[in-house]
């Protein structure tokens, strides 16, 4: 189209300027040719332009149908001039002619249109005219104008008053498309007002009687499908039923027979039937039924869980996933079809099918229903893999029948799927069974037979490792009735940390707990501790600053702190859930009934004897903890050090104390106060001998004031060789949460130059920092 | 007509106002649905894709921009065409539901809200294949790529807003036939009267 399009004015200008009609009527029929050409082509910039033309044509009179899609198009175009004219078109073209004019099919088209795209503005305008055809005697328009109305209503929720009125009087009809029109006009109604709702509940009766209808006539041809009679009807009447009954015990009473009615008669034999099946437990599941129809609900669901068409299966596993929090008991029933369908190849499915799974998992069939998920464990699809781990380590920790089967079924677990598990699966691994006394044994050695099939999967790794650098002595010890007896030796033990440390595949967080294993290995094993201080004097120059800063670390435990390297590297006591430290305070587990071989704690026959020395502190009377109450070995800042991969920041040095000296015998304090806890006192005591002759038979004991809280470790040995010998050291530990002063007693024992020495003193000048 | 040339919607895509935006409309929350506040069409949107992916027709019942429509559209359409053939018919999408059916070679896709029964909307397509099939006797691919309109038209006469508006075969073909009586012989996209 090479002519240029004319403004509107010159077009006004030239129609004015026609003489006759015929003139008129020319240039107009002209001009329009050029409209249609010029929308069909597309052209953006002059839309407004043309339309503005085709008005004028219009209100003119002429016919102007074409101009209604260009309406449109300026109304969605994004600059002003556009949509002011495109609305304009719009409220022109639209309203006036089809909608109340038109023969049917293009009201038809008109309603179409409207209650497709229609605007709000443009609801708001022309539903007058749509609620005028509601009432129509033609059917096809009517069912049309209901269905835009409920368009309207979605658009512009106020015109709900308009179309509320003629609801009661379409339900009477029989057409069917009506029918169905009205209930989905209710239900928007219903949907988005309480009071609409509370006014429909009165038709509840009525409802109930055309689906009544619909069930038990025989079915006519027209609208129904593979027997069932209109099934879309019967879906939108129970849907609305569903809204109507919902906390509504008189409305639901009035469905109860209905819907079991539904229920039982209804063909199943093809989609059709399941679809208003579906629905019908669905409605059952909402409303407030009765028991036995909420059973017969969910055993429906069961049913459809065998049905051989994969969609129905879906449907049911979502329903009861739904259902089972609400009526467990009824879901348990379909347990084991559930449980079949994890072997489904549809990856949707099996998804439904586990997570459906684990809901059902109870104290009663753990068991089992540990054993089929593991099997799916093994072979799910890889994405399915980290829920379905998770899913069973978390059912595990809720309902497992013993300690055992929990720590096998987690040893299972990692084995099979180790990379998919949660960061926290290790340390829940661990704090488990580091509470479980008694499996140590068990469980270092299930460990070390893993790991020493397979050291790729991380988190095993480093279970096995924090495992065996704890209870090596036990995995040495050999004999263990639970599984067979298993010989190892040292060196294997070793060589495995040391292979675990050199692999690829190990993580730098894996490396630190091998590292960290070698080294408690150290105080646990029997033999020469060459090779442990050759591995960790490479590390010290590793390229992982963490692992070099261990490794120095224990190079310097090796070097200059040998005596406090038994004490440190002592058995953890059961960590907190939460925080990852030895809490004194919150050691009331009675697994520490038993002491570790380790660690004995020869308070008990010191007991009496304090209770001399505690006569002497003012206001004394017994005060040294039992052990059983505490767990047996320390647990100090440096501990934490060895079991955590980050380092907690290093507390604050409290001057050492010089508290006794007698003819060459010293003894000093340390004090440590871990900052994870400040009620926890650690003092150290070192016996030095720089005289001539030996100190033998060496005993220190202690007494504290009532409020505090005291434990004696063993002392690293009894005897200080003279000129400077080893010296003896031993650890307190002192609770004191009241930050009461700290006052100390101490009594020493020892054999120096063939005398028997025993010295009671109060220790003095104790640093305020050690008990504020 | 070109066989590649898309078929656009006859209906484009208004500015509307006070509407929540799609997909983001709230998702009922699973289990137990409480009573949705404001809810959208019940059916969002139907598309017809080849197995190349190819668009035949696109139905949308909810406002999107165009930008938003070919985004889903890209999507959506890769999602189904991924799924193996013993999958089953629905998936979750965003927070939508698909119902999806492959007849011969094309993809019947339709989008529903968490609350609707998707075994109803398979019948839903169903239905919708019969009519075709009926009125262009034995319908392919090609009945359908080069009377696109006339699939619309069909279309309109069971659907309306997304919601089924006849559910009589007969009612519906017979709307489609004296639609077609009325149109004149003047082959115009747009029916204009001679003058």
């Amino acid at each position: 189209m090479v002519v240029p399009s004319l403004k509107l004015q010159d077009l006004i200008e030239e129609i004015r300027g026609a003489k006759t009609q015929a003139q008129e009527r020319e240039v107009i029929q002209k001009e329009c040719a050029h409209i249609r050409a010029s929308f069909r082509d597309g052209d953006p910039v002059h839309r407004h332009r043309q339309l503005a033309k085709l008005l004028y044509v219009h209100m003119l009179g002429y016919p102007a149908h074409f101009g209604q899609m260009e309406c449109l198009k300026l109304i969605a175009s994004s600059r002003f001039t556009d949509k002011r004219v495109g609305y304009l078109g719009a409220m022109l073209l639209l309203d006036e002619s089809d909608l109340s004019q038109g023969i049917q099919p293009v009201q038809g088209l008109a309603l179409c249109t409207l209650s497709t795209m229609g605007s709000a503005e443009m609801c708001r305008d022309l539903a007058p005219e749509v609620e005028k055809l509601l009432l129509q005697p033609s059917p096809y328009v009517r069912k049309k104008a209901i269905l835009t109305a409920v368009h309207m209503i979605r658009k512009v929720p106020e015109l709900s008053s308009v179309f509320l009125p003629p609801c009661a009087q379409l339900l009477h009809e029989r057409h069917h498309g009506i029918l169905l029109g009205t209930i989905t006009l209710i239900t928007e109604l219903c949907e988005r007002s309480p009071a609409a709702l509370r006014h429909f509940r009165k038709v509840v009766p009525q409802l109930v009687h055309i689906l009544r209808t619909l069930v038990t006539m025989g079915y006519s041809t027209e609208h129904s499908i593979s027997g069932v009679s209109d099934p879309f009807l019967q879906v939108q009447i129970l849907r609305l039923l569903r809204i109507l009954g919902r906390n509504h015990e008189e409305s639901s009473e009035t469905m109860n027979d209905l819907l079991a009615q539904v229920a039982t008669n209804t063909d199943t034999s093809r989609n059709a039937g399941n679809a208003v099946l579906f629905e019908t437990v669905l409605t059952i599941m909402d409303i407030r039924s009765a028991a036995g129809l909420r059973v017969l609900a969910v055993n429906i669901l069961g049913r459809f869980l065998l049905n051989s068409d994969r969609n129905i299966r879906y449907v049911a596993l979502t329903s009861l996933l739904r259902l089972v929090q609400s009526d467990h008991s009824a879901v348990q029933r379909h347990r084991p079809t559930v449980v079949e369908c994890l072997r489904e190849t549809d990856a949707s499915l099996s998804r439904r099918a586990l997570e459906l799974s684990l809901a059902l998992v109870n104290s009663s069939n753990v068991r089992a229903m540990m054993q089929e998920l593991q099997a799916f464990l093994e072979s799910c699809p890889p994405d399915l893999r980290a829920d379905c781990a998770s899913g069973i380590l978390l059912a595990a920790e809720r309902f497992a029948p013993t300690k055992r089967w929990h720590i096998d079924t987690i040893l299972h677990v990692l084995t099979t799927a180790g990379t998919h598990v949660r960061d926290d699966a290790v340390a829940n691994l661990t704090q488990l069974i580091g509470g479980a006394q008694e499996l140590h044994a068990y469980s270092v050695r299930r460990l070390y037979n893993a790991l020493a099939e397979d050291i790729s999967q991380q988190p095993l790794v480093q279970v096995a490792a924090w495992c065996i650098g704890e209870y090596g002595d036990l995995l040495l010890a050999g004999n263990c009735e639970e599984i067979e007896p298993l010989q190892v030796d040292e060196e294997e033990v070793l060589a495995l940390l040391e292979k675990v440390l050199q692999s690829h595949m190990s993580l730098p967080a894996t490396r630190g707990y091998a590292l960290t294993a070698l080294m408690k290995l150290s105080t646990r094993l029997c033999g020469d501790n060459n090779r442990i201080r050759q591995v960790v004097s490479i590390y010290g120059s590793c390229l992982d600053v963490e692992l070099q800063q261990r490794a120095v670390e224990y190079d310097t435990l090796f070097r200059k702190y040998d005596h406090m390297r038994a004490a440190i590297l002592e058995k953890m006591p059961l960590v907190e859930r939460d925080g990852p430290q030895a809490d004194e305070e919150a050691k009331e587990s009675k697994e520490a009934a038993q002491l570790s071989e380790a660690a004995p704690v020869p308070t008990e026959p010191q007991a009496s004897q304090l209770l001399d020395l505690l006569d002497l502190l003012d206001g004394a009377s017994g005060d040294v903890q039992h052990p059983p109450h505490l767990d047996p070995s320390p647990g100090g800042a440096l501990v934490h050090l060895l079991d955590l991969p980050c380092v907690p920041p290093p507390p604050a040095p409290i001057p050492d104390l010089k508290v006794f000296e007698r003819e060459g015998v010293q003894l000093n304090l340390s004090f440590i106060r871990p900052p994870e806890n400040p009620a926890l006192l650690l003092i150290t005591i070192t016996a030095t001998n720089f005289s001539e002759g030996d100190v033998t038979h060496f005993i220190c004991q202690a007494a504290v004031p009532k409020s505090l809280q005291l434990q004696l470790q063993a002392p690293s040995g009894n005897t200080v060789p003279a000129r400077g010998g080893l010296p003896i050291t031993q650890l307190f530990r002192i609770l004191n949460p009241n930050k009461a002063p700290l006052r100390l007693k101490l009594r020493l024992t020892y054999d120096h130059f063939h005398q028997s020495v025993q010295e009671i003193f109060e220790v003095n000048n104790l640093p305020v920092e050690s008990w504020q | 007509m070109p066989a590649g040339c898309p078929p656009h919607s006859t209906t484009a895509s208004l500015p509307q106002h006070g509407d929540r935006g799609f997909p983001f409309a709230a998702a009922a929350a699973a289990g137990q649905a409480p009573p949705r506040p404001r809810p959208a069409a019940a059916m969002q949107f139907m598309l017809l894709f080849s197995r190349q992916g190819k668009l035949r027709l696109q139905k949308w019942y909810v406002p999107l921009s165009d930008k938003e429509k070919k985004k889903i559209t890209r999507e959506l359409v890769q999602t189904v065409l991924a799924r193996k053939p013993k999958m089953c018919s629905f998936l979750e999408w965003r927070d939508l539901k698909i119902v999806y059916k492959r007849y011969a070679s094309l993809y019947f896709c339709c989008a529903i809200e968490d609350q609707d029964n998707e075994l109803i909307t398979l019948e839903i397509i169903h239905r919708y294949v019969e009519l075709l099939d009926k009125y262009f006797g034995s319908v392919c691919e090609l009945d359908i790529i080069f009377n696109f309109e006339k699939a619309y038209f069909i279309l309109d006469e069971f659907l309306l807003g997304g919601e089924v508006q006849e559910t009589s075969k007969k009612n519906v073909l017979k709307a489609i036939e004296q639609a077609d009586l009325l149109q004149e012989p003047r082959h115009e996209y747009f029916n204009v009267p001679v003058y």
